[in-house]
């Protein structure tokens, strides 16, 4: 029987094919414990609250009915957007947050998860994929409460709804990616992780969350460019069954992410024992 | 079968790492070694300012069946060599080999979650440690029967006694079967009967697997390593096959500091405290061989007030642990105190094998009733009066006693 050899040293292997192939291949073998890590964060987070669920679904909704109540009592004018309001700015708000989260979700699961990586070797990447079994779990969560407001406010059934999960994908998948490639830097330095969630407060006014595109002006420019625009368009539209006009920018935004997230991964792989050595040292 | 005893399963070459003392610069270093590591590197590494070697130039193989035992003080770079070998972290220069399953006994239980349940903790450090499902499922019942506390694995880890949390995390490592084994110090907590259960469990896992130990327990590292390394502020100080001589380099390289209290309520005064003739002073240290008579004498007044006294010399182990006792009470009964001051002399026979002790000195207030001493009052008491290491012991062993029973067997 032949043993598995490891060798250590210092020089790292910088050949990114064997390295994405080493990543995936953990990512597989891994697969038990990721889930088993997912399960107990949502088991472990739900059974110390009442509410529960509730919070996951609490701050897109709170967002959602500011703007629902600045638009209907006129304090602001906002163009028409062509589908009910109610629908327009929850299903906004709800993106935005599952994207939102997806960014935050690498840097939290590899956060929280100091305790073993500085005592035990195991498959890292287990980690991010429990951050999206996790985000997906809550992104579950939060489509229901959406599809009650498209039947409540009458926008009804569309073919293009069963499209939806893909766009709900795509969104993860761009938020994942975004998030893996800052979670080194983020994980030495506490900045980046605040820097995010503040830039994330600005960046959402120039994104059609709450409030459509104007026709013409410098933020028209911006919220066209806006590479996360496309993708809550692209969602919206399918949801209310519009024909996606952003469609091709969807396509390309997500396609560009795939190569992005092998260099993410290949990237989080050397880095980990960087920062081990930095926070256990 | 041979062929596979003889294997080399860790191979460890040139070995050095090192760290930075300062977090700052230690966070600014590490995003530059983030983006060096992606062009592989390759530099000889030097030491940038606030840098120490935290490990140098370490030098060792080790086979299946062996066990090497890493002992030095704290911050010697025990534990950054364990993490190295775990493959937690890279090595500065050098290279590691090592072949097959490595398990590591170095935090129990880390990872479990203080909300969910001891059950649902297995199967969650179960998959850190790298178990299937299918695995978990077999092992399950044998991993709640050997930690003993099956009556309260439904019940919330949070809610566990310390004890308790180490003992569902030794039940579930010890399910596993690795080729390289890295102990670190985990056998210290929990109470006896289950250390023993530990123990045996790595004694069996010894003969299939070449084993790190790190302990600061010298009797252990004498009872299990076949070799060992003595680390001195990174640097290999010694590195031996023989065992016994790691522990006496390592008691003469650390110098100890148990400084037990005095307890002398009366004010007593000891004088001229003297050892084989020479006149020592108190915390003094001797060089004896096994097998030599301790001659010592003393002087002192006892307190008025004490009708009868005796005078005990209690000999205490490395790890504090009393092993001896002599006390004038076995040849001389009770002394009565005439008030005056008393000379005593007496001869300690050195059956004591390798290794560092403390000589005690009591002295008691005793008196008699239906043939049963009784202690009374302490009049003095000092743990560690004088210290002593002997040498030359006919054996190696954990045992701090070697007594000759004049065996005689026939042909």
């Amino acid at each position: 029987m032949a043993l598995e050899s490891r060798t250590y040293q210092k020089e790292n292997n910088t050949n990114i094919l064997k390295l994405l192939k080493q990543s995936l291949s953990d990512i597989y073998s891994s697969r038990f414990l990721a889930r088993q890590l997912a399960e107990r964060d949502i088991k472990a987070q739900y059974r110390q609250s009442y509410f529960g669920i509730f919070w996951a679904f609490i701050t897109p909704l709170a967002t959602a009915l500011v703007w629902i109540v600045l638009n209907s009592s006129g304090t602001v004018k906002l163009s028409d957007t062509g589908i009910p309001y109610p629908v327009y700015a929850f299903s906004g708000t709800l993106i935005w947050s599952i994207i939102v989260a997806s960014i935050n979700s690498p840097m939290q699961s590899t956060n929280a998860a100091r305790g073993i990586l500085t005592k035990i070797n195991f498959p890292k990447e287990a980690l991010i994929v429990s951050g999206i079994y996790k985000l997906l779990f809550n992104s579950a969560v939060k489509v229901l409460i959406l599809l009650i407001f498209v039947f409540v406010y009458g926008v009804g059934f569309h073919w293009t709804l069963l499209l939806v999960p893909l766009a709900l994908f795509a969104a993860i998948l761009f938020g994942t990616v975004i998030g893996l490639l800052i979670t080194p830097l983020g994980l030495l330095y506490k900045d980046i992780g605040k820097l995010i969630s503040f830039s994330m407060q600005f960046l959402m006014y120039a994104t059609p969350v709450v409030y459509a595109i104007p026709k013409d002006g410098l933020m028209k420019t911006i919220m066209t460019w806006n590479p996360i625009t496309p993708i809550v368009l692209t969602t919206r539209d399918l949801i209310v069954g519009f024909h996606p006009e952003h469609i091709t920018y969807f396509i390309s935004v997500t396609l560009l992410c795939l190569p992005l997230l092998a260099i993410g991964l290949v990237f989080y792989r050397l880095a980990i024992p960087i920062i081990v050595e930095r926070l256990s040292a | 079968m041979n062929q596979l005893d003889n294997d080399i399963l860790i191979s460890v070459e040139g070995l050095s790492k090192k760290f930075c003392k300062d977090l700052k610069t230690s966070l600014w270093y590490g995003i530059k070694d983030l983006f060096l590591g992606v062009t592989g590197n390759r530099n000889n590494r030097e030491l940038r300012p606030k840098e120490f070697w935290a490990l140098k130039d370490i030098n060792f193989q080790l086979r299946r069946g062996e066990c090497l035992g890493l002992i030095g003080h704290n911050g010697a770079g025990k534990s950054t060599l364990l993490k190295i070998l775990n493959g937690l972290i890279n090595p500065d220069a050098g290279k590691v080999t090592i072949k097959g399953r490595v398990g590591a006994l170095i935090e129990l239980g880390a990872g479990f979650n203080p909300i969910l349940t001891g059950r649902e903790n297995i199967y969650n450090n179960g998959a850190v440690l790298g178990f299937t499902r299918n695995e978990i499922e077999n092992k399950i019942e044998e991993i709640i029967d050997f930690s003993e506390i099956r009556e309260f694995i439904d019940m919330p880890v949070q809610n566990y006694s310390s004890g308790m949390k180490v003992r569902l995390g030794f039940a579930i490592a010890a399910q596993m079967e690795p080729d390289v084994l890295i102990v670190d110090e985990v056998l210290a907590v929990g109470d006896v009967g289950f250390r023993i259960k530990c123990l045996n469990r790595i004694s069996e896992l010894l003969n299939k697997c070449a084993v790190i130990l790190v302990s600061h327990s010298m009797p252990q590292i004498a009872r299990i390593c076949t070799n060992g390394i003595l680390l001195d502020k990174g640097k290999t100080s010694l590195l031996t096959n023989d065992v016994g001589l790691l522990v006496e380099k390592y008691y003469v390289t650390f110098e100890d500091n148990y400084k037990s209290n005095e307890i002398n309520p009366f004010g007593i005064t000891i004088k001229d405290f003297n050892v084989n003739g020479r006149s020592i002073k108190e915390n003094a240290t001797l060089n004896l061989k096994h097998g030599e008579d301790i001659i010592l004498s003393f002087k002192f007044v006892c307190p008025s007030d004490i009708e009868n006294f005796s005078v005990h010399l209690p000999i205490t182990d490395d790890q504090m642990i009393h092993v001896a006792l002599t006390s004038s009470l076995m040849n001389l009964g009770l002394t009565k105190n005439n008030n005056q001051l008393v000379s005593v002399d007496c001869k300690v026979p050195c059956l004591f094998t390798n290794g560092r002790f403390y000589l005690g000195l009591t002295i008691i207030e005793t008196n008699i009733n239906e043939n049963q001493y009784t202690i009374g009052k302490t009049l003095f008491k000092k743990e560690n009066y004088i210290k002593f290491f002997v040498k030359e012991s006919p054996l190696t062993t954990s045992v701090p006693v070697l007594l000759n029973s004049n065996f005689v067997i026939k042909k």
